[in-house]
């Protein structure tokens, strides 16, 4: 017998993992959520179908979406996070002793309850006393405060579906608002390889260039993404991302990663020519 | 077939039993389910263009109905509490135009409020009837035409008692609702019918707590806009009559002007959307009733905009409120309502209705879901942060009372000439001007042309409201009447 998951990464590519079984399948207000155990990759979130995270590759994402701000930014006390339900921006996030406080908002309460139960790896720390979580949409969240935040992470679903309203302008121009004179956001910034990925990726770096003065792209590699090469979103009021970059003071924190370095963090802000086209037609 | 057996939907049935026949097509449309425009199949898919099929006996035929197109119309009867139901595939413009045509011709008066939508004029140029206008009151903050007051249609009514109809919207564009039971009393009383344009009033056949539809107060026809609010295909519609109209008049009136070859694509979205509400409106509506309720009051919280309610009911021009529009005020913020709209398409993706002046109005209906909801209040915001200004001070619509010169077919088919809209004060028109939308008549046909008229068309213009009516596109010139007499004994018919 073989168990293969497969997700259609585009209508003519298909991408799947062996299964060894299926730990967790169900239905939430918002979306189908679904757990697996594998042999290579461990065990893997899939939301609509859709691959979230494996146990052997979210380093890469959590890593890279968390200390490539964190290098920057000189001092964060306040921060947001939409999405993240499976917990592993938080795990990175609370390793800042001078983080304060970090509300994180997930629209769906079984997301989290599910990570909490199977993938104890990502959402180990989601007990975190500086941690306020709150069920509610990110583009309502994100309407009220002003100025009060230092660093907004958008860890969000696909554009299609119901992380659909965390790629659009209103979205990105209210974290604006939330974010204090030096704040940063940084947001999943989907894959530019794929024809259909690449006009989402186009759209939301238009949408962030017109919200923020500073609004900068960067790479990884993430193999169980589609085409595996993913970008993030580097946006910001006054801080430069290669400019503002403090090297030693983060080195200094000794700060263990599998992935992110300094030196990675320069070369990942080095991307490809024909990305850079792509999103230079939209600036 | 059980009349009150809301499951059925025959026509639907109907089309797929046909197909399961694979019947073989000599017959029109010359595409033949498809084959031989594969481009059109491929865009709209083959179970689409299977079912644009030609009437015939098992399919029934829409100008004279006798099987389950007939059925069809008694369920829509059964469901919306009327007498008889047509269904209509000319948009509710023709459901409106037959219903008028139903009850008054050449010279006839029938009464209504200015702010009736262009269809109903167009019908007037058609028959010849005259219209007798009641002045809606306006709504002096936001700068809209509320409804009919009683008191002023009785004015009319005892002005005009050789009138023949009076006509009503209900609700208008803004979702505000006139004493529709007591003005279908009045005209009953003095021996008119009474009709109502329920373009945007679909929904009050399924919910308690919206306002009362015209076939619940009593009024003669009433064209409903199935394809607004209640989910079938855009220019599908229902023209529905109450106990005291021939059934068999209004079809004759109907099949002058509509098609012999009605689409099934549009019949059987009218089925399925009369089954639809029919077993699951109630909720369906207090959903959509839900989210306007919560848009509104977290776009009033955003502070600025004045998305308005049930506090504007009086009782009289306000009788009743439609709470599934999300009507919102912009001046507040600076900004023109025209603009917001632009602003919400070109900067957030997001198509709203209109924007008129002073206010946006949202469409909310069954397919909304609270997402788009969030996507709507959170541009709003933005909007109000980017762009708001303060103390804009903007111009507020005004209702220009008309000065009725000659019968609207009159003045559209009499001689007329071209001459800039500057030198027009003092003529009678012989076209329409429309500010669109919202769709209200600045101008129609043999009507004066005042001043206020012309200042009001300049600035509409300027602030990017759409102009549309007259032979000349961009309004610089107007159509008046070419030899004109004043007519000394009043309009000239």
């Amino acid at each position: 017998m073989e168990f293969w998951f497969s997700e259609e990464q585009t209508p003519n590519v298909r991408f799947s993992i062996r299964v060894d079984r299926q730990l967790y399948s169900g239905k939430s207000e918002f979306q189908r959520i679904d757990v697996f155990e594998s042999p290579e990759f461990g065990r893997f979130l899939t939301l609509d179908g859709y691959m979230m995270l494996t146990e052997k590759d979210e380093f890469i994402y959590h890593e890279m979406i968390v200390h490539v701000p964190m290098a920057v930014h000189p001092r964060v006390r306040d921060v947001l996070v939409i999405g993240a339900g499976d917990g592993g921006v938080i795990r990175e996030l609370v390793r800042y002793p001078e983080i304060e406080h970090i509300d994180m908002v997930e629209i769906d309460p079984l997301v989290v309850e599910v990570c909490k139960k199977y993938l104890p790896k990502t959402a180990c720390c989601l007990d975190d006393p500086r941690l306020s979580i709150h069920y509610a949409d990110g583009l309502k969240f994100v309407r009220s405060p002003q100025e009060r935040y230092d660093l907004i992470i958008v860890d969000s679903t696909d554009p299609f579906g119901p992380g659909e309203g965390l790629f659009t302008r209103e979205f990105y121009g209210n974290c604006y608002k939330a974010l204090r004179a030096d704040g940063i956001m940084v947001n999943q910034h989907e894959s530019p390889f794929y024809a259909e990925d690449a006009v989402a990726c186009q759209r939301a770096h238009k949408r962030i260039v017109e919200s923020f003065p500073i609004s900068k792209v960067y790479q990884a590699h993430i193999p169980t993404y589609p085409s595996g090469h993913w970008l993030f979103g580097f946006a910001s009021k006054k801080y430069h991302p290669l400019r503002d970059l403090d090297d030693t003071r983060w080195n200094l924190r000794g700060l263990h990663c599998k992935y992110y370095t300094t030196t990675l963090h320069k070369g990942a802000f080095y991307i490809p020519a024909y990305v850079e086209e792509l999103l230079k037609d939209v600036e | 077939m059980n009349p009150l057996d809301q499951t059925r939907a025959p026509i639907y049935e109907a089309l797929e039993q046909f197909r399961k026949m694979r019947v073989v097509p000599f017959d029109v449309p010359g595409h033949k389910r498809g084959r031989g425009n594969p481009e059109l199949t491929k865009l709209l898919g083959e179970t689409c263009v299977g079912m644009d099929v030609n009437s015939m006996k098992p399919l029934d035929n829409l100008c004279h109905p006798v099987s389950v197109i007939r059925e069809a119309e008694e369920l829509a009867a059964g469901a919306f509490g009327a007498a008889h139901a047509f269904l209509m595939v000319g948009g509710t413009t023709s459901a409106v135009q037959s219903m008028v045509l139903s009850v008054v011709k050449r010279g006839e008066k029938i009464i209504l409020p200015r702010n009736v939508h262009r269809s109903v004029m167009g019908a007037l140029v058609l028959c010849g009837a005259v219209p007798v206008y009641v002045n809606p009151e306006c709504d002096e903050r936001l700068g809209i035409p509320l409804g009919m007051k009683v008191s002023e249609v009785e004015r009319a009514i005892r002005a005009n008692p050789d009138a023949k109809a009076v006509l009503v919207n209900n609700p208008t564009y803004y979702g505000i609702c006139s004493d529709l039971k007591s003005i279908v009393d009045l005209a009953h009383k003095n021996g008119m019918v009474c009709l109502a344009d329920e373009a945007h009033g679909t929904h009050f056949y399924f919910h308690e707590n919206l306002p009362v539809s015209a076939m619940a107060a009593g009024a003669d026809l009433a064209a409903v806009s199935m394809h607004k609010s209640g989910g079938s295909l855009t220019q599908s519609s229902l023209l529905l009559a109450g106990p005291n109209i021939s059934g068999g008049h209004v079809r004759q009136i109907i099949n002058l002007t509509q098609t012999t070859s009605g689409s099934y694509l549009l019949l059987s979205s009218l089925d399925i959307a009369r089954r639809n509400l029919a077993l699951r409106g109630r909720e369906e509506f207090q959903r959509v009733i839900q989210m306007a309720q919560y848009a509104r009051q977290e776009i009033n919280d955003i502070g600025g905009y004045y998305a308005f309610s049930k506090e504007l009911v009086n009782g009289d021009s306000v009788y009743d409120f439609d709470v599934t529009k999300l009507s919102v005020n912009t001046l507040d913020i600076g900004l023109a309502g025209i603009e917001v709209y632009d602003l919400l398409r070109d900067e957030y993706d997001i198509q709203i209705e209109f924007g008129d002046l002073g206010n946006i109005l949202a469409y909310l209906s069954i397919g909304d879901r609270p997402r788009e909801i969030e996507r709507l209040v959170g541009a709003l915001s933005e909007v109000r942060r980017r762009f708001g200004k303060k103390g804009a001070a903007l111009m507020k619509q005004e209702y220009i009372e008309p000065q009725v010169a000659a019968s609207p077919q009159r003045a559209f088919y009499a001689p007329h000439r071209s001459l800039p809209l500057e030198e027009t004060e003092g003529m009678v028109c012989s076209e329409f001007v429309m500010c669109y939308p919202p769709g209200i008549p600045i101008l129609t046909p043999g009507e004066r042309v005042t001043r206020e008229i012309i200042d009001y068309i300049q600035y509409a213009k300027a602030k990017g409201c759409s102009m549309t009516g007259p032979e000349d596109p961009d309004i610089t010139r107007l159509n008046v009447l070419q030899a004109w007499k004043e007519e000394p004994h009043g309009i000239l018919v």
